[in-house]
This record gives C-alpha cells, sequence and structure tokens, in this order.
C-alpha cells in the first residue's frame, strides 16, 4: 500500500458564517482512483477546490507527499502536480487543441512560439492517452468528450501526479464514458492518483478503489470499493434506507383518454417521423442515448423548435404548433438545461416563479403582492430551501433550483408535464421529492412525460419507456418489459425498428 | 436552526450592498451638486438649475429609451444621427406647409406627429434588421447612424435647415417656456421618466424586457416572444427620439450635420452611470435620469468654475464613466 500523495486533515471550510465543511479528513494515494461521492451541497466540490488550491481552508492541514504545505493559488498547486478538470472546461474555445495543452507555458525559440515542437509533443501526449483528437483542430470543432480529453491530455502533460475530476461523465454518453474509465485506468497504471466525483454510484463501483462519503460537511466514511455495494454507498450518502425511493405505480385505467397524440414528427437534424401517444393519468418514459434527439422531439412537440413534418394534438383535438399553442392546451415543458434555459440565475425567486405565466399576474400591469404571496407559497409547496425570499436563484442549491423550476413550469396549471432530465445534478433526497411529485400529478389526471438518461430512474417512476435511437423511436416498452437489458437494446440498435442485426 | 439565520444574514448583508450599489448614482449626484454649490453659488440658484435641466431634457428623453435598449441586452448607436435627420425633416415638412395658410398651431402639430412617425419607422427599421434580419445591434445601428447623418446632410445640401420664422415664433415657447418657472422639457422629461419606471418596474412588458436581457434563452422557454420585446423596444427608443426633438427644435430653429452630434453617446453614458447593466437584463431609470442630470451638470459646473478649462469637459466626463462602472462592478467578477 502506497503513501498518500495528496491529504487533507481536519479540512474545514466556512463562508461567513455559513460553516460548510467541518474537519474533513480526506487522502489520495499514488496510482488509485478514488471516489468522493455526498449529496449536493455536501461540500464535495468545495473540499476539492480547496485541495486544488482554489480556495484556502478556513482550518485543517494539506500535505503532499506528507509534508504540509500551502496552496495559496491553483498555479502551486499545478507546479506540485495537482490538477483539477472543472465541470466547464477551461480551454480556449477559438485556439487549436496544441495550443490549449501548451497554453500558458509555450515553447519558445529565439523569441517566437515553436509551433512545430508544440505540435510534436501534443501529439506525442495524444497518443500515449489513445486519444484520436487532431492537435490541429479547433477547440469549438470537438465534441464534448474530446474536449475532456484535451483537458486530460493538457494535464498529463504538465507531470500530473494527482488529478481531480469533477462530474467528468455527466456529459458523456456510455461510450464516450468507457473510453474515459480506459483513461483513467492507465494513468493509475502510471501512478497517478485520481479523485472521481461522482453521483452515479454505479460508475463509482466500476472505476473507483476506495470511496469517501460526504453528508453535510462531515467526513462519513472511506471504504475499499469491492467491500460495498451501490446501495451502501446511497446508505452512507442520505443516511437512510433508499428502498423507497420510488412511488409505487399507478397505472392509469385501460380505459383512459389519449390526452396528446404525436403522429410522424419530423424536427429537420434531429428527429425523424416520430409518433406516439399519451395517456390520462400515465407516466410515459423517454429512453435513449445522448444525442438520441429525446430532448429536440420534445421541444418539437411543444413548438419551441421548427419541424418540417408532423402533427401534434392535444385531447380536445386542437393541433399544436407553438409554444402559446402548447400553454394554452395545457402542455408545459421542462427544460433539462436549468441555468441556461430554465431560470434566470441573476435574479430573486419571484420573477422567476411567474416569468411563464406573468399574464395570470396582470394583463398590462404586474400584481406585485399576488406575485410575492404566490412566491412564498411554492416555497412552501414544493419546501424550497431558500434563506430569504429576495435572494438570487443563483446562491439556492442545485435541488432547490430545480423545485423553483418545477414550481414555475406549473403556474400555468398544466394538465401535461413534459419533463426532461428533472433530476439531473440533484441530491437524493430531493430527487425523491420530485418523483412523489410527479406520481401524485399523474394520479391527480396529469399526464407525464419523463426523459431521463438515468435508466433506475425510468424503471422506477414511468408506466411505459419510449425508446429513441438516432432520432427514431425504436420501440415502446410496458410493464414487465421495461428493464435495463431491454431499454439498452433498443437503444443501441439491438432490437426494435432499424435494428443492425 | 443557526444555519437558516445565517444565510438569512449573509443574504441581507448582501442585499444592503446591492442597495448601495443602486444608491451610487444619486450619491454621485448629490455630492456634484455640493461641489457645485461650492465653487460657485451661482450654481444653485434657480435660473441656473433650471437652465442645466432643460439642456438635459433631450439625451435624459433619449437615454430614458435607451435603459430599455440596454436592458434587452442591445444598443442604439443611431439616436443622435436619427435626431439630427428627424430634425431636418421637421423643418422642412413645417416649412412646406406654412404657405398653404395652415395655422401655426397645426403646423406644429402636423410636424410633431411626422417627427413621431419618423422615430417610430426608423426604430423599427433598427429593430427588424436585428431581430429578422439577426445582425448585432452595434453592426445595425451604426450602418443606420451613419445613413441617417448622411441624410441630414443631403437635405440641407451641406448647410443648415431653418425653420420659418413665424412658425418658430410660435413654437420657441415649447422650449422656452413652461409652468411655474419649470421649463416645457423638464417636464415632459419628468413624465416621460415616470412613465419609464412605471413600465420597466411595473408592467408585464417591463419585466419581460429585463428576462430577455438577462437570458434570452431561458424568456424563450418561458414562452416570451423575444423578437417582438426587443422591436418594441426600438420602436420606443424611436419615439423617444422623437419627442427629443420635438423639445428640441424650438430652440435654434435649425437643423445641420452637426445637430445632435454625440447624443447617442451622452446617452449611453447616462444609461451606464445609472447603473443600467451594458450586459442587459437589469436596468435603472431613475439611475439613467441622475446619470443625465450628472453629465450636464459637469458641463455647467465647469462654466462656472473657469479653473478647469472647458475643453476638459469630455475627458471629465469619460472618467466619470470609468469610475461609475469601476463602482458598480460585481465583487465577483473581480481577478
Amino acid at each position: 500500500m502506497s503513501a498518500s500523495v495528496l491529504a487533507g486533515q481536519g479540512i474545514a471550510k466556512s463562508f461567513g458564517p455559513v460553516q460548510v465543511l467541518f474537519g474533513v479528513d480526506f487522502a489520495v494515494r499514488a496510482g488509485e482512483v478514488h471516489a468522493l461521492v455526498g449529496e449536493n451541497g455536501a461540500g464535495k466540490s468545495t473540499l476539492m477546490k480547496i485541495l486544488g488550491g482554489y480556495q484556502p481552508a478556513s482550518a485543517g492541514t494539506i500535505l503532499v507527499d506528507g509534508k504540509p504545505v500551502s496552496l495559496r493559488d491553483s498555479e502551486i498547486a499545478e507546479r506540485l502536480g495537482i490538477v483539477m478538470i472543472h465541470q466547464e472546461f477551461n480551454l480556449a474555445e477559438t485556439m487549436t487543441v496544441a495550443e490549449n495543452i501548451f497554453l500558458g507555458r509555450e515553447i519558445v525559440r529565439h523569441c517566437f512560439i515553436d509551433r512545430e515542437a508544440m505540435r510534436r509533443a501534443s501529439v506525442k501526449v495524444l497518443a500515449e492517452l489513445e486519444c484520436v483528437v487532431d492537435s490541429d483542430a479547433r477547440i469549438s470543432e470537438l465534441s464534448v468528450s474530446e474536449k475532456q480529453m484535451v483537458e486530460i491530455a493538457k494535464a498529463v502533460s504538465r507531470d500530473v501526479r494527482v488529478l481531480i475530476m469533477d462530474e467528468p461523465t455527466a456529459v458523456l454518453t456510455g461510450a464516450e464514458t468507457e473510453v474515459l474509465f480506459r483513461l483513467i485506468r492507465r494513468l493509475r497504471s502510471q501512478g497517478v492518483g485520481v479523485v472521481y466525483i461522482s453521483h452515479k454510484l454505479n460508475e463509482v463501483k466500476a472505476i473507483s478503489d476506495r470511496v469517501t462519503v460526504l453528508r453535510d460537511g462531515r467526513f462519513i466514511a472511506t471504504e475499499a470499493t469491492a467491500a460495498v455495494t451501490p446501495d451502501d454507498i446511497a446508505r452512507l450518502m442520505v443516511g437512510r434506507d433508499m428502498s423507497d425511493m420510488y412511488p409505487l405505480h399507478h397505472l392509469p385505467p385501460d380505459d383512459a383518454p389519449v390526452v396528446l397524440a404525436v403522429d410522424g414528427l419530423t424536427v429537420p437534424g434531429w428527429v425523424e417521423r416520430a409518433s406516439f401517444e399519451l395517456r390520462r393519468g400515465e407516466i410515459l418514459g423517454f429512453a435513449g442515448l445522448i444525442g438520441a434527439g429525446r430532448t429536440e422531439l420534445m421541444e418539437g412537440v411543444v413548438g419551441l423548435r421548427s419541424r418540417s413534418a408532423g402533427q401534434v394534438t392535444a385531447g380536445n383535438g386542437r393541433s399544436i404548433r407553438s409554444y402559446d399553442d402548447a400553454i394554452a392546451a395545457g402542455v408545459a415543458y421542462l427544460t433539462e438545461d436549468r441555468k441556461k434555459r430554465g431560470l434566470l440565475v441573476d435574479k430573486p425567486l419571484t420573477p422567476n416563479l411567474t416569468l411563464l405565466a406573468l399574464g395570470r399576474y396582470g394583463k398590462i400591469f404586474i400584481d406585485l403582492a399576488a406575485e410575492r404571496a404566490a412566491t412564498a407559497k411554492a416555497i412552501d409547496t414544493y419546501q424550497i430551501k431558500a434563506g430569504d425570499i429576495d435572494m438570487k436563484v443563483s446562491s439556492l442549491s442545485g435541488g432547490n433550483q430545480q423545485k423553483l423550476l418545477l414550481a414555475k413550469t406549473m403556474q400555468v396549471e398544466p394538465k401535461i408535464l413534459i419533463v426532461d432530465e428533472p433530476t439531473r445534478g440533484i441530491d437524493v433526497g430531493t430527487k425523491h421529492q420530485i418523483y412523489l411529485f410527479l406520481d401524485e400529478f399523474a394520479q391527480g389526471g396529469g399526464s407525464v412525460i419523463v426523459i431521463s438518461s438515468e435508466m433506475p430512474e425510468l424503471i422506477g417512476l414511468a408506466h411505459r419507456v419510449v425508446v429513441m435511437r438516432e432520432g427514431r423511436v425504436t420501440g415502446t416498452l410496458a410493464g414487465a418489459e421495461i428493464d435495463e437489458t431491454n431499454i439498452v437494446r433498443y437503444a443501441t440498435g439491438l432490437s426494435g425498428v432499424g435494428a443492425d442485426a | 436552526m443557526p444555519d437558516t439565520s445565517h444565510a438569512a444574514n449573509r443574504a441581507s448583508s448582501a442585499r444592503r450592498r446591492a442597495d448601495f450599489k443602486a444608491l451610487g448614482p444619486f450619491i454621485a449626484l448629490a455630492a456634484l451638486i455640493v461641489l457645485g454649490a461650492v465653487v460657485n453659488p451661482v450654481f444653485l440658484t434657480p435660473g441656473n438649475l433650471i437652465n442645466v435641466l432643460t439642456r438635459t431634457a433631450f439625451t435624459g428623453v433619449i437615454a430614458i429609451g435607451g435603459t430599455f435598449i440596454i436592458t434587452t441586452g442591445g444598443i442604439d448607436l443611431s439616436v443622435g444621427a436619427l435626431a439630427a435627420f428627424v430634425s431636418g425633416v421637421m423643418i422642412i415638412v413645417m416649412n412646406a406647409l406654412t404657405p398653404e395658410g395652415l395655422p401655426p398651431l397645426m403646423v406644429v402639430l402636423l410636424g410633431t406627429l411626422t417627427v413621431m412617425v419618423i422615430g417610430a419607422l426608423a426604430g423599427l427599421v433598427n429593430g427588424l434588421l436585428i431581430t429578422r434580419g439577426r445582425i448585432e445591434p452595434f453592426i445595425v445601428t451604426l450602418g443606420t447612424m451613419g445613413i441617417f447623418r448622411s441624410l441630414v446632410t443631403y437635405l440641407a445640401d451641406g448647410g443648415t435647415l431653418s425653420l420659418n420664422s413665424q412658425i418658430r415664433s410660435f413654437y420657441r415657447p415649447v422650449y422656452y417656456s413652461g409652468v411655474l418657472g419649470i421649463t416645457y422639457p423638464i417636464i415632459v422629461f419628468a413624465l416621460v421618466s415616470v412613465i419609464g419606471a412605471i413600465v420597466l418596474y411595473r408592467t408585464r412588458y417591463g419585466r419581460y424586457v429585463t428576462a430577455t436581457g438577462a437570458n434570452e434563452e431561458v424568456a424563450r422557454y418561458s414562452a416570451i416572444h423575444v423578437d417582438r420585446i426587443k422591436l418594441a423596444a426600438y420602436a420606443l427608443q424611436g419615439l423617444c427620439v422623437g419627442l427629443a426633438v420635438f423639445l428640441y427644435v424650438p430652440r435654434l430653429g435649425s437643423a445641420s450635420a452637426t445637430t445632435g452630434l454625440g447624443w447617442e453617446l451622452e446617452a449611453i453614458a447616462a444609461v451606464i452611470i445609472g447603473g443600467t447593466l451594458m450586459k442587459g437584463g437589469s436596468g435603472r431609470i431613475w439611475g439613467t435620469v441622475s446619470g443625465a442630470i450628472i453629465l450636464a451638470s459637469i458641463d455647467n459646473i465647469l462654466n462656472l468654475t473657469g479653473a478647469i478649462s472647458v475643453y476638459l469637459n469630455s475627458a471629465i466626463q469619460g472618467c466619470i464613466i470609468i469610475v461609475a462602472v469601476l463602482v458598480q462592478r460585481d465583487a465577483k467578477s473581480r481577478p
């Protein structure tokens, strides 16, 4: 067992009067993948920012190779071989891969940048990592997973000893995740210590050697991954049993009327002749790989994206052509991208809550008092934890932002709720709350379409599951057919319409 | 639970900081008034104050429209040139109507109507190019700025267009007189400001303007017709220019290639000094009002002291704009 390369002892952190970390111990050894898990707000990112030199600790010691060090900024940390890859990449979009890899430490010969030497060195690093990325390509031309590889190559070219990755697979498809895992294993075999922050416990199980659990800013446990199951980890994270995570299926009656019919919908470049029906009281899941066109299909259904063919008909027989039509027909869409499309993060709760339904607060003049009352009511109904009704949305946790987005969408009192990745990046407790909410909504006569990339979620929640692949609906699963194997077969083209076999 | 109260404390102290920032332009204006009074007692005489405020009115009215544009995340560089162009058109129209034997009131009303319609149409053109044409507002209005400026030069044939003296003497009081000593331009500026504040802060349209500038995608996903909101903002800006011209033409009774030169920069400066965010999403009408008054006061105070050359007026205004942005910059965005 090798010694720790990087360790934090008794790390505490306060932002003003609010303490977010309480004497946490964490250590990563050379040649291990150490997963760090915990609910949102458990303090994972803060801990890693402290160990990566991005934030100072309020108390505690940081040790590199057993010796106390002071990581005043991330540059000092990088010089010691500690590199953090953020969720939002730190790449210059308009520059080439090679230029990015050497950004800030360009190879210079006679006062001029030696492009050729930089290109050779980049090609070498990329080859070592088995990356098929062209070193002359511009970052803006790369896919998300390729960008991530460039980040890793950048780190490796700097003699990385500890690589900290914050939710690296949040934006990757299954196949891309496999490539990343091969890369991580290669780094591990070269003696790099990898810290892996993730919400996906199956991945943690698959890739890590040890796992450390944080809860509410406190250290809970460090375990050998082989000795625990994903359920064990989840229990440590939430401090309670997770067997009641999903509500029981309340299937709609067989004669429940169709409330939304989509026929041959084509969204140019994304969706090809997709058809499906939604019945009253139903929770209809949409599965597929990232890029299968599920989001684009739903945005086409509600009129947020232009379509070139197809019909969308609401239960009353009225056709839906624009988002206004959709809202009028009681169809509301909750976006997967809550920060870019869902909420005005620099604004307080109230204008966010009422933005979609502002017409209900006055035709010309806004009834400010009614708006505030609605916010107070939403905070109560949706259990939004906000320190202050006037605080900015950006200072809410991810889970509370999601609850606010749900409340905003519900302001138009929809009959049909289309939710896109409703639990992305939020903690287990809030997920459970959202599942219960959707179930109650459906039981109360509403209908739900849920797009999710988390299969347990679809299986636990949906009455039927439509699977998409490359813009086409490849199959619909119901009842006992809904399991991971079937979904994967349809999603990857092994079964269903247009199957490869 | 101690945590909640801490969070509340933190939030309320953040709000206090924000409040202080919002007060910045008003504090600066108060300081400037004190400075002016110390430097020369004439500054605080009613006659001088009325004079300063009357001169503020043109760019002030334009800046109220500019506050809406900038709050949507756009910009309109064409307002100064548009003011010159519609001034020219107004004079030509009124001069042409005079020999027809219409009463002067009718002539001025028709002239004003022309100005408002052309102003709004010009704004609509800007707005259409920006929304339908998908061109950056900076580029569109840079282009129309050149076009309007060139058109007024063409209409004046490189010289000056002068208003018929009979109409002029009838029209003069619009600039020079008022009610209870307060000139009409000041009254109009005050009315436009009040209406602007009500529209921006209390109406759905104002909320949509703010949402569009804060995050256009979020606005679109909230069923807001972003293009219509922007289009209306540019049309409103055109109307404001028309109104400013209505107040301005009786002052000199003429229009030339140099009419309204630099008004666009003064209006934008007033908006920015007032605390409206350049990137959009947060507009402050009363900030803009004090920004406009600050700019006019500096000019006036320099004239009254003689200690600093009047030629340095623009340099001082430039410093104030930069300081205003430095002060208002979010602590977070500092590197």
